[in-house]
């Protein structure tokens, strides 16, 4: 009895915990359409020698989320080197999103189209803005 | 049994060859139009340019994999392919003209110029003269593309570094710059002499203003005037989304031809052509709400296309070898739009334009498709998955149009006979 009781508990919460978690990806999805789709493209692919590709960036997997959370709070202008091609474009900054909406836009990018990387956390992200202040 | 494989062998490579030529290197073209793969893998061939003894030369991006970034190639056996492939150059750039014995090459920064011998062959590749040096190429719109005229004069686009001249670059909110500072030193064509060492922009002339980024350029010899085609710009919806839906950034604004005498402003960035109302109109950034009309000092365009489709190349026909309609009118190279996402991407096209007594003469059409090698419901939905991105245009001695690709580095041949 105690062992089903363990089990249901066991489900409960493993099922929310991926239910959130898809949840958070549709809500990343949705930041993504709207936000980043037009120059990083549908399939993540960017545009060559302009709009830096996410989908299999070796920084977009990577481990410096802090670097990530910058790069879109802030946007960026410099000539990008990523894994062994330069993108020209400015990208736009989007100081108007919360920090759970960089989270899960986060997750989505690291976890869509090729990409396998781990979620981003709030807490991630909140420490990541504590850094760069 | 051994026979009988290399005989299959045999027939397969026959058959392959047959196939390669029947199928026109994958090109849909006009009837009695036929395509080679001159050449393929060279590189990122951004702009090409050939000599009247037919040697193509190619201007790369980026140092291919031999290290090399100015392809050499001549196709000795006359069979539409190129057999001798050599290259030299460190730098990457985009723009690359032939005018005499002179060979004119670009890097971001600078114009230098090699001497070809009488084989067509450069002998020092290793210290070129330095024509022009020192422009402004801060990341966006950086590429250099070069033209001359018949008295000497050579023509350089320096590109503004920025989408419309705001206070913060690609910010939505951020306001346009009045007057923009921008114009000074880019955002337009600037006029050098083709000879003289060492130039800086003092030694040079603001030709023509006003224009965003300019990849394809061309000097039409029967106006005797400069030809240019404008990258209009990005992400209206992005900004302005009360403004502007999708659809409609995906439409707007229209990417233009201009004739471009001296002192002429094309408009940028205070205003945009919309080819739905025919009008110029005053850009968001500066006020504008889609209706507006502003550049009352700017000219109009000669011709306009869809949005985005970043015209690269620009070349006026002048050979025998195409039928009538085509002499003296415009090929356009469209590399291919990204900003009309999440609507299907247009481009990867060679357009034309026919001209008579230097004036359009009818409507553009679709001259060379099917570069990218996505059609149907696999069209262009990412520019990274186009086989080909057309980049540059050139004319063959005996009036072929050769394309270069800087996706796959492949250049393409198109001849025509009855």
């Amino acid at each position: 009895m105690h062992y089903i009781k363990f089990l249901a508990v066991f489900f409960l919460i493993v099922g929310i915990k991926t239910n959130l978690s898809a949840q958070d990806l549709l809500k990343g999805k949705k930041i993504y359409e709207t936000r980043c789709l037009v120059c990083h493209q549908a399939d993540g692919g960017g545009v060559p020698n302009m709009n830096a590709p996410l989908d299999g960036a070796s920084n977009v997997v990577g481990k410096d989320i802090a670097r990530m959370v910058r790069i879109i709070k802030k946007g960026y202008n410099e000539k990008v080197a990523l894994d062994g091609f330069y993108y020209s474009n400015a990208m736009t900054a989007n100081p108007d999103l919360s920090d759970e909406d960089i989270a899960n836009v986060l997750t989505y990018i690291r976890g869509s189209w090729s990409n396998k990387a781990g979620k981003v956390s709030l807490a991630q992200v909140k420490a990541a803005k504590s850094k760069s202040h | 049994m051994k026979n009988l494989k290399i005989v299959l062998g045999f027939a397969f490579i026959a058959v392959s060859f047959a196939v390669n030529a029947q199928d026109n290197a994958g090109l849909k073209l006009p009837n009695g139009f036929k395509a080679t793969l001159f050449a393929n893998g060279i590189g990122s061939a951004r702009h090409i340019a050939i000599t009247p003894n037919g040697v193509l030369f190619a201007k790369l991006m980026y140092p291919n994999k031999g290290g090399n970034s100015i392809i050499r190639m001549e196709d000795k056996n006359n069979d539409g392919i190129a057999d001798e492939v050599s290259g030299w150059g460190k730098y990457g750039g985009t723009g690359i003209f032939i005018k005499g014995k002179n060979l004119y090459a670009t890097s971001d920064n600078d114009v230098f110029m090699y001497q070809l011998n009488d084989k067509d062959e450069v002998e020092n590749t290793a210290s070129p003269k330095t024509i022009v040096k020192g422009l402004i190429a801060r990341n966006q719109h950086a590429s250099k593309s070069i033209t001359l005229d018949g008295q000497g004069n050579i023509y350089v686009n320096i590109g503004a570094y920025s989408n419309a001249c705001q206070e913060k670059d690609r910010m939505p909110g951020s306001k346009g710059m009045m007057p923009c500072p921008i114009l000074d030193s880019a955002g337009g064509i600037w006029k050098f002499d083709g000879q003289k060492e060492n130039q800086v922009y003092g030694d040079g002339k603001r030709y023509a203003t006003g224009l965003r980024n300019v990849v394809g350029l061309d000097w039409n010899k029967q106006t005797n005037s400069l030809f240019v085609m404008q990258h209009g710009r990005d992400q209206l919806n992005s900004f302005y989304p009360t403004l502007y839906n999708d659809a409609q950034n995906a439409e707007l604004p229209a990417e233009t031809m201009y004739e471009m005498h001296e002192g002429d402003n094309a408009g940028w960035p205070y205003i945009y052509y919309d080819p739905y109302q025919k009008k110029k109109i005053l850009s968001p950034e500066y006020g504008g709400d889609g209706k507006k009309e502003g550049g009352e000092n700017a000219i109009d365009p000669t011709v306009f296309f869809p949005a985005h489709m970043a015209p690269n190349a620009l070349l006026f026909y002048t050979g025998n070898q195409f039928p009538e309609k085509y002499k003296n009118g415009a090929f356009i190279a469209f590399h291919g739009s990204w900003n009309r996402a999440p609507l299907p991407q247009e481009g990867y096209f060679v357009a034309f334009v026919p001209f008579k007594n230097g004036k359009p003469s009818g409507a553009w059409e679709i001259f060379a498709n099917g570069f990218s090698g996505l059609t149907g419901e696999d069209k262009v939905t990412n520019p990274r998955k186009a086989k080909a991105r057309p980049c540059g245009l050139a004319q063959g001695p005996d009036g072929s149009l050769y394309v270069s690709d800087d996706s796959n580095g492949s250049i393409f041949k198109i001849s025509y006979s009855k």
